[in-house]
């Protein structure tokens, strides 16, 4: 697997040095072995331009303040580095590209019109660090307030309240934010009148019963028929990103489950796996398949959430309960084991924390046992519901090429009929050794998303039954000297274990200079943390890509022309957090 | 002497109503409760009856806020003009053989009257309240209900072809052999749809369907005013379940042979009541139509059962009639 990706990389490589010639790029060798190299700006979007074919997927884009890094060898000079992670899905193939820009001119060109989705990455890019994309269509704030002054991810802006002059909302500061808040059509490119009508501007959000969490969506209406519609995200914004850059490499485990707060520790995973890589730490068997299980636990509970939501939003009362039921079941199960219940935090850097407990098979074998039954009753209450069902078929369609053009991934993009699931295509951490399919559709509406998630319940069931008879013996935690908080069996017989307890739990492990992000299949999508350590306890920047970003922006390009009802079955079928948009 | 019962029942009417209308609002909750396997209030008082108390109290006491930018008169006249409409529409409703505030000959067209007058509260409501759900859910409830009250109307003609009168005791009368539930079951499928309809509630609740409009035509309204919605929605409620058992489940008859066995008022009451758990237990089965397939299922399949209904009934009696 390793071999041939690396054979894949060079072909790409080569072609590149082929038609732009090597001098004009610089490789930078990362641990997760993802191809990285950097670009002079000027040939930024020749060199983009030539991959878009062979790239399908703007996986990510994110930028890095350099200017306090330590362990830059062999890399640019760069103050600022924007990096583009480019996937391609046909050939299970990714790449990055890097820019160097200096402090004195912070500006490159947009690429909105290579991948459509860039265009909320570069306006993060532009709301953090203060980038300018130019030619991008309308280069405002997105996580921050209008009114926020300053470039948060900066390394020279403060991270915390107390390194800030005292907070007011006297009332002009509550009359200045309103007003930055209201909405102008003009600003978007709307038109306020047809030839015939006005248009109405009504404002969805962000507190609104359907738009599970605070999310906002402007719409342009023609009576009750939407016309153009803006979303206007970062209500939940709380600066995970940066959080991520103070706390230790320990300590942010717990900022994690609250990412994705249905996924509890999927997030661990994503999180925890990129660390190891950094640290080359190699997790015992046992604690592999503790983690997978426990991850499809949440797979299934998050589901869940979404199943009785979506079924609510297109006004069906009672099968939210009785899905808040199972997951209530599910909840036990998870604080029998790890304590805790939606953000268990339990996932360690080389293991997980405890072992599991006594008696875990049977409590675990009644739940699986337990939910094929109900789920049967919910497909015959909800799923073949006649008025279910004209709700949301062919509702809130997108193509395949849509899905890839705005980088949607997990069950929304397997619904257009891609079978592209991380856990089968780049199995980690264990899950080559499951037997499990991946549910696919061709209709790419709300319904086949549902369903797909539904059957994705049930193929987690599989997976966790797999766990429950083939549980390996021995650790549950890594000897690995960096493995945090260590096994602490020997720490009263040997200094060497001793020093490494001690130093490991107060000032938390150093992880050595690097860069690696690893994907997984989180339950909404791909999930993955890009870490950069600079050699020291915490890490230098921490990039969250997660999947219900780029989901919520194509929101407009599939509700257009639909009804009020419609974007709530589109938006319930998106099965987003806003935790999980805003960071 | 005879003249003051009809006052006495409308006193006990107005003042039941309202308390009637208040235990349901505990007593729906309960049964969702049951049904969605949770309590529901259960805290105050014996099986929590005290919550209704409880409600009363909070809605009493809230202050009293009209938004100032809507229309102050019409929005405070709203929420009256559907308990108005709803309390009167129990005058004509026959409880029991001689028990009731008014016998008119044009009984049926009386109810029919009182429900389309509720139509303006919602709709005054949604317009008064100069905010954008609430006119959305003002224009909805306006095409609703126009379209529902033609079926509602249509679907009741052929009970008035087969007992031959408009007035609701001749029409109970006319029943005493076999029910018009099972003779006119077209007639009552449409008035059972059309009624959810009128009485806006789920699966039919567009005009405020909360998952989409927030609270539709009442977003702004809060307190006793608020309360005054919620009281003509259940008002409507008992009204329609009232109706349907006098219409087409034999009013205050028994079922044969044991119907003498208990008064006939007992018999209006537990009908009522079972006609009323339907509602309630369909509120929690069955998801919202979207507005647009709402108007198409009422135009496209509702109107013509209604004609064909008529014109079998109809046809029926013409028979009959010949062969008689």
């Amino acid at each position: 697997m390793q071999m041939a990706e690396s054979r894949v990389h060079s072909q790409v490589e080569e072609n590149l040095y082929h038609v732009f010639g090597q001098a004009l790029f610089t490789a930078q060798p990362c641990a997760d072995s993802v191809l990285t190299l950097w670009v002079h700006r000027d040939r930024l979007f020749e060199v983009l331009q030539y991959l878009k074919p062979k790239f399908s997927m703007l996986y990510d884009l994110f930028a890095i303040d350099e200017r306090t890094r330590v362990y830059r060898e062999g890399q640019p000079a760069s103050d600022f580095t924007v990096t583009y992670h480019l996937l391609s899905l046909d050939r299970n193939d990714d790449m990055r590209i890097k820019v160097a820009l200096t402090e004195s001119s912070l500006n490159l060109p947009t690429i909105t019109s290579l991948w459509p989705n860039a265009n909320w990455y570069e306006r993060e890019v532009w709301d953090m660090f203060g980038i300018l994309f130019a030619g991008h269509p309308n280069l405002y704030r997105i996580l921050l307030p209008p009114t926020w002054e300053g470039h948060a991810l900066r390394k020279d802006h403060p991270a915390r309240a107390t390194e800030m002059a005292e907070f007011e909302m006297g009332p002009e500061r509550v009359a200045k934010e309103q007003e930055a808040l209201r909405f102008r059509p003009e600003q978007w490119g709307m038109k306020k009148a047809s030839d015939d009508s006005e248009y109405m501007f009504l404002n969805l959000g962000p507190n609104h019963p359907s738009v599970h969490g605070v999310f906002r969506v402007a719409l342009q209406l023609d009576g009750e028929v939407i016309v153009d519609s803006v979303p206007d995200i970062g209500y939940h914004h709380r600066g995970a990103e940066k959080m991520g850059e103070r706390q230790t490499w320990h300590t942010f485990i717990p900022y994690t489950d609250r990412i994705d707060y249905l996924g509890g520790v999927m997030n661990n995973l994503a999180y925890i796996q990129s660390v190891e890589m950094l640290a080359g730490i190699q997790v015992p068997e046992r604690a592999k398949i503790i983690r997978i299980m426990l991850a499809e636990l949440f797979r299934i509970s998050s589901h869940l959430v979404f199943y009785g939501t979506f079924v609510q939003d297109v006004g069906q009362m009672s099968p939210v309960f009785y899905m808040f039921a199972d997951r209530e079941k599910l909840f036990g199960i998870v604080e029998a084991i790890t304590g805790g219940r939606m953000h268990p935090a339990w996932f360690r850097i080389g293991g997980v924390a405890q072992d599991l407990p006594n008696g875990w098979e049977q409590i675990i074998r009644d739940f699986i046992d337990y939910l094929p039954a109900r789920l049967d009753h919910y497909d015959k209450m909800a799923m073949q519901n006649k008025m279910l069902k004209e709700r949301t078929v062919g509702i809130g369609v997108y193509t395949q090429q849509e899905a890839l053009d705005w980088g949607i991934t997990g069950p929304g993009l397997r619904a257009t009929g891609i079978d592209w699931d991380v856990r089968k295509k780049r199995p980690y951490g264990g899950y080559d050794q499951f037997e499990f399919d991946v549910p696919t559709s061709n209709n790419g509406d709300c319904y086949d998303r549902a369903q797909l998630r539904i059957e994705e319940m049930r193929q987690s069931l599989r997976i966790i039954r797999q766990c429950l008879d083939n549980m390996p013996g021995g650790a549950y935690k890594s000897d690995h000297p960096q493995t945090t908080p260590p096994p602490k069996e020997r720490t009263m017989k040997d200094i060497e274990t001793l020093i490494h307890h001690f130093l490991n739990v107060s000032w938390g492990p150093v992880i050595p200079q690097g860069e690696a992000s690893v994907m997984i299949e989180a339950t909404k999508g791909i999930n993955s943390y890009h870490l950069i350590s600079d050699g020291g306890t915490n890490s230098y920047r921490t990039r969250i890509r997660t999947p219900s970003f780029p989901h919520l922006q194509q929101i407009p390009l599939i509700s257009k022309g639909l009804m009020i009802p419609d974007l709530i079955a589109i938006i319930a079928s998106i099965d987003f957090v806003m935790a999980d948009v805003d960071r | 002497m005879s003249e003051l019962i009809p006052v006495l029942l409308a006193l006990i009417i107005l003042i039941g109503g309202v308390i009637v209308a208040a235990v349901l609002t505990w007593f729906e909750r309960r049964l969702l409760g049951v049904w969605q396997d949770r309590y529901g209030p259960n805290r105050l008082g014996p099986l929590g009856i005290g919550q209704v108390l409880a409600d009363m109290i909070k809605l009493l006491f809230k202050d009293d806020w009209v938004p100032p930018f809507a229309d102050k008169v019409v929005f405070i006249f709203a929420p009256t003009a559907i308990v108005v409409a709803m309390m009167m529409g129990f005058a004509v409703v026959p409880f029991a053989p001689g028990m009731m505030i008014i016998d008119v000959n044009i009984g049926l067209l009386f109810f029919l009257g009182m429900t389309s007058l509720a139509v303006y509260s919602v709709l005054l409501g949604g317009l008064a309240s100069n905010n954008k759900y609430a006119l959305l859910g003002g224009l909805r409830s306006a095409a609703q209900m126009v379209s529902y009250e033609v079926f509602m109307g249509l679907s009741l003609m052929g009970v008035v072809m087969m007992s031959g009168s408009f007035s609701l005791v001749a029409i109970v009368e006319a029943q005493t052999d076999l029910w018009f539930c099972f003779s006119q079951i077209l007639g009552l499928i449409v008035f059972v749809i059309a009624g959810i309809a009128e009485s806006h509630r789920l699966p039919f609740d567009l005009p405020e369907a909360e998952h989409e409009l927030t609270a539709g035509f009442h977003t702004e309204y809060g307190g006793m005013k608020f309360a005054m919605f919620m009281l003509g929605e259940y008002l409507g409620l008992m009204l329609i379940s009232c109706m349907i058992v006098t219409l087409f489940f034999g009013g205050w008859h028994g079922p044969a042979l044991i119907g003498h066995w208990l008064p006939p008022l007992f018999w209006f009451g537990f009908k009522v009541f079972f006609v009323i758990c339907f509602f309630v237990l369909l509120r929690a089965a069955i998801p919202r139509p979207r507005y647009d397939q709402l108007m198409s299922l009422g135009w496209k399949v509702m109107l013509p059962i209604t004609l064909i209904n008529l014109v079998i009934t109809g046809a029926v009696l013409l028979w009959m009639e010949g062969a008689g």
